[in-house]
């Protein structure tokens, strides 16, 4: 088998190839195991679909997250409800692990003013497209929570690139001094669009930044939606037991374009992604349910079916929704609108008219 | 009424905040242990501890980030920039989050983040200790901005931010901290953000500055009184901006000049100058002239004097006004 990785080593992993005999994971039950799995499906059918929506002009520029759905799932789970989640846009669908509509999120790609959350909804922030800028919000929000006394800590799900941004480093070591309860989640897919993580740092490991923070780093498969649960599992015991934050390093291979607007064939190995592909996380879990008695065909085809089902009456309520009123471009920008903003409004009323 | 300077009000409103609300907290680089740089949060820490009157990293950037989270965990957060020009590693969050995660969310979380610094040249520091930045932020849709002028307003103007819902930036004339004393109300005292104050009364022209450029504005004023009636105004808040104020002492003296320190291309004075013209033009007897820093790095400061506007420079736009 292909190494997922140039560098294997203290690579932590659950789910095996089926040769040799596999570990379990604690505090997980058979109903746990097949939620985990109704989430993969969930997040694959989401991401597939709106790709295909994409083609066909139902929603706009989307960046799919093929193949990292083990790592949003297995992180999430090991969280709290009371605990918050940090997304790029690369966990653009993270919420509807949280209840959140997929079809609030199809709005964000639609451009809608109702693709926006309210955050407090789901404990879920709004999605960051300015690449780890997000990273110090988390910090801030674990730091803030832990001086008011309350459990509640933070997960932030970043890229590779991410850690080659300043706002990646100040919010580390924000987190680490202030000792935030913060889960610093690194997504791995070895790509930053067209750069590979070799020309995004001299370091033989991203985890090994964890040293220069004093917190301590794990590396995990991030294919492996068991290994990534039992990671944060134990950053999270350490965040409440106020040990302070933890890096976790994801490690994957980017198997998707970076965008519905990227054509990857020009910079990546297109013989490893076809490899990748075939050992890609959703199918590799379900193998393990399998080997375990968990998932019969007539169960998979049930729980795909019904996200399947989720994802078409979602797309109908979005196409359903009426445009937005021209008020949603003032709305919300202050708490007390400006004079200039009624005036503005007005004048665009009386030139463009409605939608 | 007790007699302040300006940096001593300023500790005096973050005293009167944080008893009024447990939420407010200050953070930045040595504001516990040493009370600041300039001595504006001196004695937080030893009142309201560690937690409440944060030492962080040098971190300018991480300052603003976090105070992001910690408005969503429920926090009012007091950051302190150490200097104007040390803020621009901050602009990032500033424009990308501060200003827009309120609207983000539909309204329906707050961040009421305030950003203080002192700001201004005539100081006879090292490069980057000088600069006049309030444009970055007046033009950060979400944001608002306010200078104080005088140890009152400096209390009330910083009050007011913190308890606004949304982020406010504060920039206070750092030549003035000390020189500029003044009454200041004592326990609470908030001046609403948005209300301009006539500094001096006039006729004839009217001066409109803000910040550290008032007392310059009324010395200008003071000096040309044989030969016109100054009047000069205080804009005390760039965003929200007075406006009804500005185009009242236009239509009353028919005559303005926009004192800025900052350089001038896009500089407020530029913004000042626009409304005029869209919402006064009939009323003004010729152009709007701005007096303000060149379109340059702030200088050496042994050019620094020549390179600020000055009495001098004030006077000669004034008479160029008079005769046109």
């Amino acid at each position: 088998m292909a190494q997922v990785v140039p560098a294997e080593a203290g690579l932590q992993r659950v789910i095996g190839d089926g040769a040799a005999p596999e570990s379990t994971v604690d505090g997980l039950d058979d109903p746990d195991l097949l939620e985990l799995y109704r989430d993969l499906v969930l997040l694959r059918t989401y991401d597939e679909r709106s790709v295909v929506y994409q083609r066909q002009g139902r929603i706009g520029t989307y960046a799919p997250f093929w193949g990292h759905e083990a790592m949003q799932v297995g992180a999430a789970f090991a969280l709290e409800r009371e605990d918050w989640i940090f997304p790029s846009y690369r966990e653009s669908a993270v919420g509807l692990l949280r209840g959140m509509s997929p079809a609030t999120v199809l709005q964000w790609w639609r451009g809608h003013p109702s693709g926006w959350w309210n955050p407090g909804d789901y404990n879920v922030a709004s999605i960051c497209v300015p690449i780890a800028t997000h990273v110090p919000h988390a910090a801030g929000l674990a730091w803030g929570k832990k001086l008011r006394g309350e459990r509640t800590c933070a997960l932030v799900f970043f890229g590779d690139g991410a850690t080659s941004e300043g706002a990646f480093h100040e919010g580390a070591n924000f987190a680490a001094v202030m000792r935030a309860p913060l889960v610093l989640f690194c997504n791995n897919n070895q790509w930053a669009i067209s750069t590979p993580v070799e020309e995004q740092t001299a370091a033989a490991k991203l985890v090994d930044k964890a040293v220069g923070y004093g917190m301590p780093g794990t590396r995990v498969d991030g294919g492996d939606v068991l290994a990534v649960y039992q990671a944060t599992s134990q950053a999270v015991a350490r965040a409440r037991a106020g040990e302070g934050p933890t890096l976790i390093e994801a490690v994957t291979y980017r198997m998707a374009p970076h965008g519905t607007a990227d054509d990857p064939s020009a910079y990546i190995d297109t013989e490893r992604v076809e490899e990748e592909r075939r050992n890609e996380c959703v199918v590799r879990y379900e193998r393990y349910l399998r080997r375990h008695g968990l998932l019969t065909d007539q169960l998979a085809d049930e729980i795909r079916a019904q996200a399947l089902e989720v994802m078409r009456a979602s797309i109908g309520v979005v196409e359903a929704e009426p445009p937005p009123d021209l008020s949603l471009i003032f709305d919300h920008a202050y708490a007390a609108p400006p004079a200039s903003q009624a005036a503005d409004l007005a004048e665009l009323r009386r030139v463009v008219g409605e939608l | 009424m007790a007699e302040l300077s300006i940096v001593e009000a300023i500790n005096d409103c973050l005293h009167a905040e944080l008893e009024r609300d447990p939420s407010v907290l200050v953070m930045g680089e040595d504001v516990g242990r040493a009370g600041g740089v300039f001595r504006a949060t001196a004695g937080l820490r030893n009142r309201f501890g560690p937690d409440r009157c944060v030492d962080t990293p040098l971190s300018e950037a991480g300052i603003m980030g976090t105070a992001v989270g910690l408005a969503m965990a429920g926090w009012r957060p007091v950051c302190e920039m150490q200097y104007d020009a040390f803020s621009y590693p901050a602009l990032d969050q500033l424009i990308n989050h501060v200003g827009r995660y309120r609207w983000r969310t539909r309204g329906a979380m707050e961040f009421p983040i305030t950003v203080r610094m002192p700001y201004g040249g005539g100081v006879r520091a090292p490069e980057l200790h000088d600069d006049s930045p309030e444009t970055y932020y007046v033009h950060t849709p979400g944001v608002k901005v306010a200078i104080p002028s005088t140890p009152a307003d400096a209390k009330g103007l910083l009050a007011a931010a913190i308890r606004d819902a949304d982020p406010v930036v504060v920039l206070e004339p750092k030549l003035h901290y000390r020189t500029e004393r003044g009454e200041v109300p004592e326990g609470e005292h908030v001046v609403p953000l948005g209300r301009a104050r006539i500094a001096r009364e006039g006729s004839d022209v009217t001066l409109v500055a803000y910040g550290s450029m008032v007392p310059l504005a009324e010395r200008a004023a003071a000096e040309l009184e044989a030969e016109a009636s100054a009047e000069v105004l205080d804009l005390r808040s760039l965003k929200p901006l007075d406006e009804d104020a500005l185009l009242r002492s236009a239509a009353k003296t028919g005559r303005v000049v926009v004192v800025q320190e900052a350089p001038r291309v896009c500089g407020f004075a530029a913004e000042v100058a626009a409304i005029l013209a869209e919402k006064a033009i009939l009323d003004l007897h010729g152009p709007v002239l701005r007096v303000t820093g060149y379109d340059t790095p702030y200088p050496y400061w042994q050019l620094e004097a020549a390179y600020m506007p000055s009495v001098a420079r004030v006077r000669d736009a004034v008479r160029r006004l008079l005769e046109f």
